[in-house]
Formats: structure tokens, C-alpha cells, sequence
């Protein structure tokens, strides 16, 4: 608020055509600023089978047996929300939203996020499991109603590992997207955000203009931990129900999953005797040539 | 695979140093444990070395080798003059090994001094013997002939499993046959309707839970030696572990034991079995001393889905007595581990160990564990949360944090489980393992730090549910003055509060002339007799376990 004086009291005798200009980029400046503090940041996060558990294909091979298994947050959302929370705690944002798709038990994971430090839970209820495009057009909707400044999620689910959902949202909403960011620095000027992401050959750095959807990759940074005081100021934080007709989302789904199997059990090796047996084998049995 | 390259990264970031480990080709050999442990013992001897600080790794038994006949120990056990080697013991000749090589064939009788290197020397380094001999039995046929053998030649003997006892009871005092049942490691039986499970003496207990894991069941205990200990060795040495508090002690869930020199067949998978006299608990426990375990039929428990782990930290040790207490009345059948650790500890960790933060943004003096396992997530989680939220509001809790994934739990059970691993990177180190009444635990740690002062640094943790203090003074070097302070002022000061001066660990050769600190002489005497019953020449495991002075005929 003290700028416009200092600039005037810097002792520059300026005419006032500049000092009107002056005034319009300081207004612009904080008009921006404003802008920044109010800014929201919506994270998806994802109810998965725990990293740490064992697996096992259900007999019907309709899907992965989610019975009696321990579920948790998936570890890719954890770190997106983590950078989200880190965002707000260095003022560049008010509000960190968590968004969760899924059946009833999705509100422990928003319980999770909120003991983490989140602000309020939204939970969008429906028992079918949605592949990343319907997902990705929820999130859309849902980004419309609350005007997110950034996006994150993590960069792909460990249950199905399809590395999508983040890049079609930026599409469907049209916005600038950077995906498995190792590195997210937020300029208060001029309203971008500078990523590094990790790539195949190395790091990569982009500059993307908010507001953006951002992927989260593995060395972002580590999770905090639920502490007690959190989880005692999560039970009051409010879980917003929706559902998908309140959201005015097409959920048909032009996939369909025929069939999970597990992979095949790797063989022993068999030793042969002689060249011309290797040979035999590679023609007859691995059918090489 | 995703879950594979998340794991092997997140192992590389947060188990720093452990990663270099695991980047080493052939790591199929032992499964990886959970707390890291296993790095540690299934390249011990070798990778060990060049893990722990030079200032450690000196041997400085090496400086005292006075020769073969008197024993190698490297510095402060009891207080107890050395040890002799009785005269009675023949000496091993080549008519000997020709007749092993018979009974075993030759590739089971190991003469190598590499192999003879490690089998000797225990995990802390600190006892060493000098045996000449290892014997790899595959079968209890064999066990039995060996020892009928050596019992006719008065050849002393010492068992061996996986060698990850703290109180130099699985390595030969001096030139003892080693007898190490680590081929004998096949699961003989597993009835998913009763959960019993009969497996050899030297199967892995980390093997037999991923075993039992595939199953839907898990091991009545855990404990941090899990990657390398076997079965039979922790029925030997009735191990307790982080388990005890919910599943009892080896008594209560090992169905029976087949000990030998005579095979005694007690072998049975029944719950209930009232016929005479229960033989089986002489053996548990007996650490070797009475006969050797070949099989073992354990009662194992079912896998039950919803595990919580809260850490939680303490402004003083009266605070962590009243949250046990307030812990068994609320979360009663629900708990399933109660461990504590003070500041010291955490430090050590800390310090020493890659890839561990502490949970609490906070220092406290006290930290505490606590694991419910039940069958209903929403329901525990419900109650663990609404206890701990009522302790913080009494003011019996100053901070603390609750695992949302098994990652996160796994690296608060790492700084527990890690401070002996730190404690051995730390530099010298003396441990005693009491149990005590529950008030008295801390008690004892203060009075030893105002003793010790500034000579040493004083920690103590664990089993607090059970009332079992592992107390380590960790010093720069080992030195007489030092252990001059600690023994017998330990001992007497357990005794003085009606403790034991071994809860868990065993005598071993460590404690072996203590037992009348925590035993009266008359029981001492009738389980004298009971040893010269069961082995009127003395050939198992000799020097351990009873006073030597018992045996001086």
C-alpha cells in the first residue's frame, strides 16, 4: 500500500503523464497481486490399493482384488498435495481445495488430506470405476465451478498406471500444462510458474502462465506426516458431497476392460546339449526362425 | 513396472545408504526385510566392515589372541575372570572329520577358514572363538548321529542358527564343533484351518512370514533380526521380540520341539495336550544347552487387515506409564505393540542411520509407539485417533503423528528398529536387556547416566508394554574403567528391584555366572541336575547359560 508514495517520495520529479503510468502498472500490480493471494489450488488425489501390498488377481479376472486390502492415498498425490500445502504456506495462495472421485470409503483419503493440512474436501460420489478421460472431464467441471488458479495432481495412479488424467484436463480446459515436475517455482510478478520436469534425457524447464495443471513426480519433495493437532482440525473441516449429474458430466466410456490377467510366470531355463539342439529349440519352440 | 521403479526410487531417496546396498547384483538370496535390517546381517563379516567406522572395526581382539586354549574375549562380558577350557573336552583329530565326512558327505563338513571366520565371530563382534570345525546337518538323522559321536568322544558341541544372538551363546568359546542346522530349512506342514505351522529348525523368520503371508497368516513375532534368525534359534532362546505384548511369549504359542542327541519326538500340532509333564519348555529357552531343536510346530495367528501405527512423543517417562496404561484400557484388544525410545536414542538414530526423519517436528524427551492391528479399518482408525486425542487433551501427549500408509509406517518402525543397527555404528557399546517393574525402567537409566557422567552416553528403549529396558551405553572405545562402572552396579540394581537381568536376550556366555541375580541358588542347583540329566558329559554348548561353577568336576 506504501508504494505509490515511495515511488512519488523516491524524489523523481516525474511529469504526470508518467506518474499516471505509473499508477496503472502499480494498479495492475496489485490487482494481480490480490488476484494471487485469492488464489485456489485444487488437487485431485486418488483412493488406490497401498504400494506396499502384495497384489492378486481376483479368479474372475474382472480386475485386482481390492477386498481386505489396505488402501491409501496414492503416493504420486500425496506429493501434489504436499506442494500445494508448501505453495499456500509461502502465501502464494488462500486456499487448498482436495478432490476426490470415487465410492464412500474416498472420504477417509480426503480425511488424510485434510489431516495434512488441505482446506476443504470435495467428494464426488459414484460407485463405477471411471477410466482418466471421465475423470479428467469431472475435473474440468469442477474447475469451472471453483476457479482454481493451479491444478495438481500426481503423475499417474500405481493402480493403473496410465499417466493421462493430468494432460487431458489441461486439454479439455484448455490450459498450459506441466507434467512430472521435480521442481515448481511460483513468480509473484508475473504470474508463471517455472517447473522442472523430469525427462527421459534429463530435466527439462518450462515456463507455463497460470493459471496451469501441474504433475507431480517422485522427488517434488517428501510428504509431511498427519500430526495429531491436524487430524483434530480436520474433523471440522467441511467434505463438499457431489455427484456426476450435479456436475453435468458424460460418463460413457468408450473402453471397456475385457480382461485382467497376471503376467506369465517367468520359466526355468533349460540347458541343451549341443548347438544343433539350440538350434531345434529356436526354430520349433521359440519360433525365432 | 510403476509400483517396482516407485519402490526401488523411494528406497534410494529415503534409505539412502541402504540403496548402495541394493544395487548389488544377486540380492535373492534373503528377501529384503522391512527394516533394513538384513543388509546388515546377510553380508555380515564382509559388507559389515566397510559399513561400521574404522575406530570399531580394529578387532582389538586381535591385540589378545593369547593362543587357542584360552578364550578370545575382546573386552568387558561379566566381570567374571577368563574362562578355561575344560581339559575334559578331547581335542578334534582327522579321524573325527573323516567320520563327519561319512555321516554328512563332504561338502557338509566345512573346514574352510573363511566360513570358520564368520561362524565364529557373533554379530557384535564381540566374541570370538576358535573352532576348527562347522558341521551342516541337513536332517534330524543326522543331528542325532553327529551328536552321538561327539557324546562318545567327549567332543564339545555348540548349536547354531542364524548367529544374530547378543550374548555370544551361538559361537564357540573356544575349539567347539559348530553345528549349524541352516540347511535344514524346509516348511514341513502348514494347516490353514488351525494355523499351525511345522517347519525345520532352520528356516528364516522373515521366510516363514512372506510364507505365511501368502497364506493370510503372520508369525506370533517379530523382531529386528527377522532377516536372518532362524526359527529354531528363537525357540532356543525363547525370543520375544515387538509381538509379545499380544501374541505371549514362545511358550505359550510353540505346540512342540524335537531336541536331541536321543531324538526326542515331541513333535505334535495339538492345542491342547495335558499328558505328564510338558517336556517342550525345558527346551525352549534352554538356549541350546539341553538338546538341539530340529523341528518346530508353532501356532501362527491370522492376517488381520487393518494395522495403525502412531508415533507419538512425551514430555517425561510418568506421562508414557499413564498412556500405557490408558492404551491397554482403550485400545485393549486392538493393540498389538507398545515400544518406547527416549531422546538419546533418537538422536543415535538420527545421527547414524541414511534416509530417517523424525516423525514429531518436535523434541521430546520420550517417544512411543503404538500398533493396533484389528479386523475393522474405519473402526480402529476411529479409536486409535479418538485416544490419542484424548491424551493430547489431557496432556499426556505433546505431539504426534499417525501412519497414513504403510510406507510412512515402515519408517517409524525403522527408527526403532535401527537403533541397535546405529548403535553398532556408533562406536563400543554395552547392552543389557532387564525387565522391571514398569515404574523402575527409567529409573535405572538415570541413576546410570548421573553414575557414568560424561564417560559415556547412556540410552534406553523398548518393549514397554512387556516392562523390558534394553539399556546401551555407547562409548567411544571399549575400556575397563568403564564396564568396571556398569558391572555389577546393573545387576544389583535389578536384583534390588526383583528384575530380571535378562528379559529376552539370554545368558549366553555374557551373563552366564548372573543368574543369581535374578535366580535363587536352589533353583539354580535343580536346573543343574535337570543339564546333567540331559547331558551328563556336558558336550552342548558348554561355558554357557549356568554358572561355571556348577560344573567344575
Amino acid at each position: 500500500m506504501n508504494t505509490p508514495s515511495l515511488f512519488i517520495s523516491g524524489g523523481l520529479n516525474l511529469p504526470p503523464p508518467e506518474i499516471k503510468i505509473c499508477f496503472c502498472s502499480l494498479f495492475f500490480y496489485f490487482f494481480s497481486f490480490c488476484c494471487y493471494r485469492a488464489m485456489k489450488i485444487l488437487v485431485a488425489v486418488k483412493r488406490v490399493v497401498d504400494y506396499a501390498v502384495k497384489i492378486r488377481v481376483k479368479p474372475d479376472k474382472t480386475g485386482v482384488d481390492t477386498q481386505n486390502v489396505k488402501m491409501s492415498m496414492n503416493p504420486f498425490c500425496e506429493i501434489a498435495l504436499e506442494e500445494a500445502l508448501r505453495i499456500r504456506e509461502a502465501g502464494f495462495a488462500k486456499e487448498v481445495v482436495a478432490v476426490s472421485i470415487g465410492p464412500s470409503q474416498c472420504v477417509d483419503t480426503l480425511r488424510t488430506g485434510l489431516a495434512m493440512g488441505a482446506d476443504r474436501g470435495i467428494h464426488v460420489e459414484t460407485n463405477s470405476s471411471f477410466l482418466p478421460l471421465t475423470i479428467a472431464k469431472i475435473l474440468k467441471s469442477l474447475a469451472e465451478v471453483e476457479n482454481p488458479g493451479l491444478i495438481f495432481l500426481g503423475k499417474q495412479a500405481i493402480d493403473d498406471d496410465c499417466n493421462q488424467t493430468g494432460q487431458m484436463v489441461a486439454a479439455l480446459l484448455g490450459w498450459p500444462q506441466a507434467t512430472f515436475a521435480s521442481k515448481v517455482v511460483l513468480d509473484k510478478d508475473k504470474h508463471v510458474a517455472t517447473v522442472d520436469r523430469e525427462v527421459d534425457g534429463g530435466l527439462e524447464t518450462l515456463c507455463v502462465e497460470l493459471p496451469a495443471v501441474i504433475t507431480t513426480d517422485l522427488r517434488l519433495n517428501q510428504p509431511r506426516y498427519a500430526s495429531l493437532p491436524n487430524i483434530m482440525k480436520a474433523k471440522s473441516k467441511p467434505i463438499k458431497k457431489m455427484t456426476v449429474q450435479d456436475l453435468k458430466v458424460d460418463v460413457k466410456s468408450d473402453i471397456e476392460i475385457l480382461e485382467v490377467t497376471e503376467p506369465p510366470k517367468r520359466k526355468s531355463g533349460v540347458m541343451v546339449s549341443s548347438v544343433d539342439e539350440l538350434i531345434d529349440k529356436l526354430r520349433n519352440e521359440a519360433h525365432v526362425f | 513396472m510403476m509400483m517396482q521403479r516407485l519402490r526401488r526410487s523411494e528406497e534410494f531417496i529415503r534409505f539412502g545408504c541402504e540403496s548402495l546396498i541394493n544395487l548389488r547384483p544377486n540380492k535373492n538370496s534373503v528377501p529384503r526385510s522391512v527394516s533394513g535390517f538384513v543388509t546388515h546381517y546377510d553380508t555380515k563379516g564382509k559388507l559389515f566392515e566397510s559399513n561400521v567406522g574404522n575406530h570399531y572395526n580394529t578387532h582389538r581382539c586381535l591385540g589378545r589372541n593369547l593362543g587357542m586354549l584360552q578364550q578370545y574375549k575382546c573386552f568387558g562380558s561379566s566381570s567374571a575372570s577368563q574362562i578355561e577350557r575344560k581339559p575334559l573336552f578331547s581335542s578334534l583329530d582327522s579321524k573325527d572329520v573323516s567320520s563327519f565326512k561319512e555321516i554328512l558327505g563332504d561338502k557338509n563338513v566345512v573346514e574352510d577358514e573363511e566360513r570358520l571366520e564368520t561362524a565364529n565371530t557373533d554379530w557384535m563382534k564381540k566374541y570370538k572363538g576358535s573352532s576348527k570345525l562347522m558341521l551342516l546337518p541337513k536332517n534330524t538323522e543326522e543331528v542325532s548321529q553327529i551328536l552321538q559321536y561327539c557324546d562318545s568322544r567327549r567332543l564339545a558341541v555348540v548349536p547354531q542358527g542364524g548367529n544374530t544372538g547378543l550374548v555370544g551363546g551361538s559361537v564357540p568359546v573356544f575349539d567347539e564343533v559348530i553345528i549349524n542346522v541352516g540347511l535344514m530349512n524346509k516348511v514341513l506342514a502348514f494347516d490353514e484351518v488351525s494355523g499351525v505351522l511345522v517347519c525345520e529348525a532352520g528356516c528364516i523368520l522373515e521366510n516363514l512370514a512372506t510364507f505365511l503371508d501368502t497364506k493370510g497368516f503372520i508369525m506370533p513375532l517379530d523382531l529386528g533380526a527377522k532377516g536372518s534368525c532362524h526359527i529354531g534359534g528363537n525357540v532356543s532362546t525363547n525370543a520375544g521380540g515387538l509381538r509379545l505384548i499380544r501374541y505371549g511369549s514362545l511358550h505359550g504359542t510353540v505346540l512342540a520341539v524335537t531336541a536331541n542327541g536321543n531324538v526326542l519326538d515331541m513333535l505334535g500340532t495339538l492345542r491342547k495336550d495335558n499328558t505328564g509333564y510338558d517336556l517342550k519348555h525345558l527346551f525352549i529357552g534352554s538356549e541350546g544347552s539341553l538338546g538341539i531343536v530340529t523341528k518346530v510346530s508353532i501356532l501362527t495367528q491370522p492376517k488381520l487387515s487393518s494395522v495403525n501405527l502412531a508415533f507419538i512423543a512425551c514430555k517425561d517417562y510418568l506421562s508414557c506409564q499413564k498412556i500405557l496404561v490408558e492404551a491397554k484400557k482403550n485400545l485393549g484388544e486392538i493393540l498389538s505393540a507398545f515400544e518406547f525410545l527416549d531422546n538419546n536414542s533418537m538422536d543415535l538414530v538420527l545421527n547414524h542411520l541414511d534416509g530417517v526423519r523424525n516423525p514429531v517436528s518436535s523434541t521430546e524427551n520420550f517417544y512411543i509407539l503404538i500398533e493396533t492391528t484389528g479386523s475393522d479399518e474405519t473402526n480402529d482408525r476411529e479409536k486409535l485417533e479418538a485416544f490419542l486425542l484424548k491424551s493430547l487433551e489431557k496432556g499426556l501427549v505433546s505431539d504426534g503423528v499417525i501412519a497414513q500408509d504403510i510406507n510412512q509406517a515402515s519408517s517409524f518402525w525403522r527408527i526403532r528398529e535401527g537403533i541397535t543397527e546405529a548403535l553398532q555404528k556408533a562406536g563400543a557399546v554395552y547392552k543389557y536387556d532387564l525387565s522391571l517393574p514398569v515404574e523402575e525402567i527409567y529409573n535405572i537409566v538415570n541413576d546410570l547416566r548421573r553414575r557414568l557422567g560424561e564417560l559415556a552416553n547412556v540410552m534406553g528403549y523398548g518393549h514397554l508394554g512387556d516392562g523390558n529396558l534394553h539399556l546401551n551405553i555407547s562409548a567411544a572405545d571399549y575400556n575397563d574403567k568403564l564396564i568396571g562402572l556398569i558391572e555389577p552396579y546393573v545387576y544389583e540394581w535389578t536384583s534390588k528391584h526383583r528384575g530380571s537381568i535378562s528379559a529376552e536376550h539370554g545368558l549366553g556366555v555374557m551373563k552366564a555366572n548372573e543368574i543369581f541375580y535374578s535366580k535363587s541358588p536352589e533353583t539354580v542347583a535343580i536346573m543343574a541336575s535337570i543339564k546333567k540329566l540331559l547331558d551328563p558329559k556336558g558336550i552342548l554348548n558348554p561355558y554357557k547359560v549356568l554358572p561355571h561353577s556348577l560344573f567344575s568336576h
